[in-house]
């Protein structure tokens, strides 16, 4: 999820990182008199958030030195290594997304993007050959561009991690980013990817490469042979990371597409999050279905939250799905469920074993659980705009915010990424959660993604991305989804804030 | 999701991915009982891990228990003379070290299809391609998996540091001189370096599960990880360190909540609490605490608490106390009179109890599996918390049955220093001297939490074909009884200080003065 940053000014830098918040009263530099000043900091509620923050003559505190406080200290450069068609495009891109996902702003940047920027036209591997003095300038002032933007991001646009992608298949290429990293005072992580399966690099390049504006103007013979041409250019010079050499480096090395892993001083919080991610991931070819329950008792009365059973239509939406999963054939599918009634009942129709998982439960609406929004508004109207506000950040007294949801789901990504096929049965805020993850969706997009009851979305990934199929089993359901209304004001009337409930009981 | 059930989400699939073509016995099995299994020198930290994973696997759910060979032979062999009986050459008694491995593994069979144990740690030098293959046919023959841990270091400081801190107050060397036991326990490990043959990722072991810690968790190599489970056991090696560094527990201070005996909600601090928070300011700077990082809840009280320090602190949201549901702000005497059911039920299993719309002892340990993942990855940290949390903490440190982690003494005003000591937990506990009102409730006498049925609250009801209906015991590493004192300090074994171990548990008062830290060792 990109840009999240922008909404999230007017509170000042939060750490996006786990579920902290840093608060720094003092510093040492400030000394006793700032100590004793600090006893007039009163805390004060953030009204969205629901994060006690200390304020000082009416004026929230700084949240001074935030990154020094948490987890993740300085901005992380990732730096993969490997000869072309290694997945590295393919490992750069997915730890981005998921990067994004938790709340760490991550950008990619693809030095192959910044060659194909400078010279529209590709002609063949003879650029890539190592002798080829006109290709390894423009080569290395794509890389150098690469950089500068790199710097600009992680230094001045609020990201925390940026990963190059690009060969750095030799020692030299690595030192200059090391020495660049340094100078900006940025953590460098190696991801180095070795593949020496034919199959495996045949495959990626059919799957992936072709489909490259490289090869637009050619036949799949040609842009094959022509691509086997450009990986030998890089294989002399490839310096593999050595253990003795690079023994002070922090990197991990993915041998054979997961087979094996080595995992080389791992230096903080971010990257053994990122180390434990890579290791859970695999391209084996297999499913994700994601759906709703049946329609309940509470979703007829647009009440929302809640424990309640399902309804006629519910049920025979149950069944359906179990027909729908019979006639797809799926082998070993897992069933998830989350541990509220309505997903367990649907779970029990299809007479298969299954999985309750308490982190998929529904957001909880704290205060306003098994509400209807009509009441929400009368009796916390200032709670139901700021929800409109800012959807995604917007925690509910006692209650939860999506952002606590994607933080509570992240073990579920984890674990899906780590099976094949899955079905999971869920609820409206939480498929959202999910299928952000998948769709690359940004915080802003998130609590508005549309998942309809009686609906199943069968995602399959592809290339860099994910296919998303969405089959409707034909039972008729209320329409739960309220677009957010034009008018957010906290001062606005009842009936601009219900302008976009949806009819119910 | 409980563990039990993550556990049973094991990828039949996953093996066949990872295996390929040669997949081969066991991994075909879902959620079969796994077997740890150590390899590596003498004094190559293989207990210490075997100890400190088992202790996190129980604590997260996991049944899992350690098979020491030392202690075995120990038993067959009752006095040790020298390094002699580990000589390859010394034929009568390899045989009776091969007959204790022997031994061992019935014990981990009867542990693992019998006692309802998921995970043995079979801890031994297992140094030989022989006694490897001997265990995998044993594995095989069992339908378990077997993941290998390999121990690998060649720093000779850290080798002596870890003999001087561990093996010489082993029972193999009693009323000895300490060089004269370094120098036989070097020549011990010699006798295995003979025969030493380090898993081989390339080609002999190239289709085993493994992974390989090299040089204290400088780097890992990892093979063919097959299920949630051991990527879980790599993960959690991965983020242990041995750093020497001290953690420091405490709740927030007082608050209005706990005079007026209500649970739950977000008060402010009480007079006495806001009292505390200075003296905590007073004890971090009288301990010197300088990199100190700090930790509060989302609360409102452990962050006025954390106010008083004047230094940063972060805010977890995980760290809030225990949703008690529908029971949020009550006191006692009102869930009794408005739930008398749920009053009792929880009485009667307070770990499993979850409060209607609310949260279990166990749903906490799951919710703080992060925070303990980074506790084992950072230096010095003051985490100031809330009683259920502090328990929940407490138990993982302190390797606390789930039957008593939820009555541990986690009195207000009191700051518990733990410090890693050997194979366990030094612990401190620091009365501030502030007075708070008690807000410990003893388990009920007289009702026996054995035996009685199992209260797994879904939120709703529990269907009848999920396959997780077996609440797996907690189940301890008593195979592995300490025979060592845990720190070097003689003060470790003074009865007086089992007896604080005591009231951490138990409910006997615990009276310190200022700073005169009950000093304990577990």
């Amino acid at each position: 999820m990109k840009h999240r940053s922008p909404s999230e000014q007017h509170h000042g830098k939060h750490p996006r990182v786990g579920d902290c918040v840093a608060a720094a009263s003092s510093t040492a530099q400030d000394g006793m008199e700032d100590k004793n000043a600090s006893t007039h900091r009163e805390l004060t509620q953030n009204p969205l958030k629901k994060i006690w923050m200390p304020y000082k003559n009416g004026l929230p505190e700084k949240h001074i030195s935030q990154r020094k406080v948490c987890m993740t200290n300085c901005p992380t450069l990732i730096v993969t290594v490997g000869l072309p068609a290694r997945g590295k495009t393919y490992i750069s891109k997915k730890l981005t997304r998921y990067l994004n996902w938790i709340g760490v702003p991550t950008r990619e940047f693809n030095v192959g993007q910044y060659r194909r920027d400078f010279m529209k036209i590709y002609k063949s591997f003879e650029f890539f050959r190592p002798d080829n003095e006109e290709g390894l300038k423009i080569r290395q002032q794509c890389a150098s561009a690469a950089l500068n933007d790199v710097r600009q991001y992680l230094a001045e646009d609020g990201g925390q991690v940026a990963v190059f992608d690009a060969t750095n298949t030799t020692r030299e290429r690595r030192e200059t980013i090391i020495q660049f990293a340094e100078q900006n005072g940025f953590k460098v992580f190696f991801v180095e990817s070795v593949c020496e399966d034919p199959d495996v690099i045949q495959e990626n390049i059919v799957q992936v490469k072709l489909c490259s504006p490289d090869y637009t103007n050619c036949n799949t013979d040609e842009a094959v042979e022509d691509f086997m041409q450009r990986i030998k250019c890089y294989e002399n010079s490839y310096e593999t990371l050595d253990e003795v050499l690079d023994r002070d480096l922090s990197y991990i090395k993915i041998i054979d597409v997961g087979q094996r892993y080595l995992v080389n001083r791992v230096l903080d919080h971010i990257q053994s999050r990122i180390v434990y991610y890579l290791m859970n991931i695999h391209i084996t070819p297999r499913s994700i279905y994601l759906c709703r329950h049946g329609e309940s008792e509470l979703n007829v009365k647009g009440r929302i939250g809640g424990d309640s059973g399902l309804t006629t239509r519910g049920k025979q939406f149950a069944k359906k799905l179990a027909q729908f999963i019979q006639t797809q054939s799926i082998v070993d599918l897992k069933v998830w469920t989350s541990q509220m009634k309505r997903t367990i009942q649907t779970a029990e129709a299809l007479a298969v074993p299954y999985e309750q998982w308490k982190a998929l439960n529904e957001i909880d609406a704290g205060v306003c659980e098994e509400m209807m929004y009509e009441e929400i508004q009368e009796s916390h109207p200032l709670e139901f705009a700021l929800r409109d506000q800012d959807k995604y950040r917007y925690r509910y007294p006692k209650g939860e915010s999506y952002e606590d949801l994607v933080q509570r789901l992240e073990p579920v990504i984890m674990e899906l990424e780590r099976q094949e096929n899955v079905l999971v049965i869920c609820h409206q805020a939480v498929m959202r959660c999910l299928l952000a993850y998948f769709l690359d969706k940004s915080a802003e997009e998130l609590p508005y993604l549309k998942c309809p009851l009686h609906t199943v979305l069968k995602l399959t990934p592809v290339a860099y991305g994910c296919k998303v199929e969405s089959i409707s089993l034909n039972v008729d359901a209320v329409n739960t989804h309220r677009e957010k209304p034009e008018n957010v004001n906290v001062h606005r009337s009842a009936a601009d804030a219900l302008q976009t409930v949806p009819p119910h009981l | 999701m409980s563990c039990n059930q993550r556990d049973s989400a094991e990828a039949k699939k996953n093996d066949v991915r990872l295996n390929g073509k040669k997949c081969s016995w066991a991994s075909y099995m879902t959620n079969s009982p796994t077997m740890i299994v150590m390899i590596g020198l003498p004094a190559r930290g293989k207990t210490y891990m075997s100890k400190k994973l088992t202790r996190y696997l129980n604590w997260i759910g996991v049944p899992t228990k350690v098979f020491n060979l030392g202690v075995y032979r120990r038993e067959a062999v009752r006095s040790y003379k020298s390094y002699d009986f580990f000589r390859h050459d010394n034929e009568e008694a390899m045989k009776i070290r091969k007959q204790c491995a022997l031994v061992a593994l019935q014990d981990v069979k009867s542990y693992l299809t019998e006692e309802g144990g998921q995970i043995a740690v079979f801890d031994a030098t297992n140094t030989t391609r022989e006694r490897r293959d001997l265990i995998q046919a044993f594995v095989k023959e069992n339908a378990f998996k077997v993941f290998f841990v390999e121990s690998v270091c060649d720093d000779p400081d850290v080798i002596a540091a870890n003999i001087l801190e561990v093996k010489v107050s082993s029972p193999d060397y009693p009323e000895r001189h300490r060089e004269r036991i370094v120098d036989d326990f070097l020549k011990r490990i010699e006798c295995y370096k003979v025969t030493y043959q380090p898993l081989d990722p390339d080609d002999y072991d190239r289709d085993l599960s493994f992974i390989k810690v090299i040089n204290v968790g400088r780097r890992f190599l990892v093979n063919r990880v097959q299920d949630y489970i051991q990527s879980k056991i790599v993960y959690y090696l991965m983020n242990i360190h041995v750093h020497s560094h001290s953690i420091y527990l405490c709740r927030h201070g007082e608050s209005d909540y706990n005079v007026e005996g209500r649970i739950g909600g977000d008060a402010e601090l009480s007079p006495r609490g806001r009292h505390f928070s200075h003296a905590l300011r007073d004890f971090v700077d009288e301990h010197k605490l300088s990199d100190l990082k700090v930790w509060t809840s989302q609360l409102r009280r452990t962050i006025q608490t954390a106010e008083e320090l004047g230094v940063p602190y972060e805010q977890w949201k995980i760290l809030n106390e225990i949703d008690a549901g529908v029971c949020e702000e009550m006191t006692y005497e009102m869930i009794h009179q408005t739930f008398p059911e749920e009053f009792a039920l929880r009485d009667q299993d307070k770990y499993h109890y979850r409060y209607p719309g609310g949260e279990s002892y166990q749903d906490l340990v799951q919710r703080l599996e992060p925070v303990i993942m980074e506790l084992e990855r950072q230096g010095n940290v003051l985490v100031i918390c809330h009683q259920a949390v502090m328990r929940c903490l407490l138990a993982y440190f302190l390797d606390k049955s789930a039957e008593d982690l939820p009555y541990m003494k986690c009195p207000l005003h009191t700051v518990l220093k733990l410090t890693p000591v050997a194979y366990g937990c030094k612990v401190e506990m620091f009365y501030l001297n502030v007075e708070a009102v008690n807000t410990h409730r003893d388990r009920p006498i007289g009702k026996i939490p054995k035996d009685s049925s199992l209260i797994h609250r879904r939120n709703s009801y529990t269907p009848l074909s999920s396959h997780d209906q077996v609440k797996r015991p907690r189940l301890y590493s008593a195979g592995n009884q300490p025979w060592l004192p845990l720190a070097p300090t003689p003060s470790a074994l003074m009865p007086e200080g089992l007896e604080s171990q005591e009231a951490l548990c138990e409910g006997i008062t615990y009276e310190s003065s200022e700073e005169s830290g009950g000093f304990v060792c577990f």
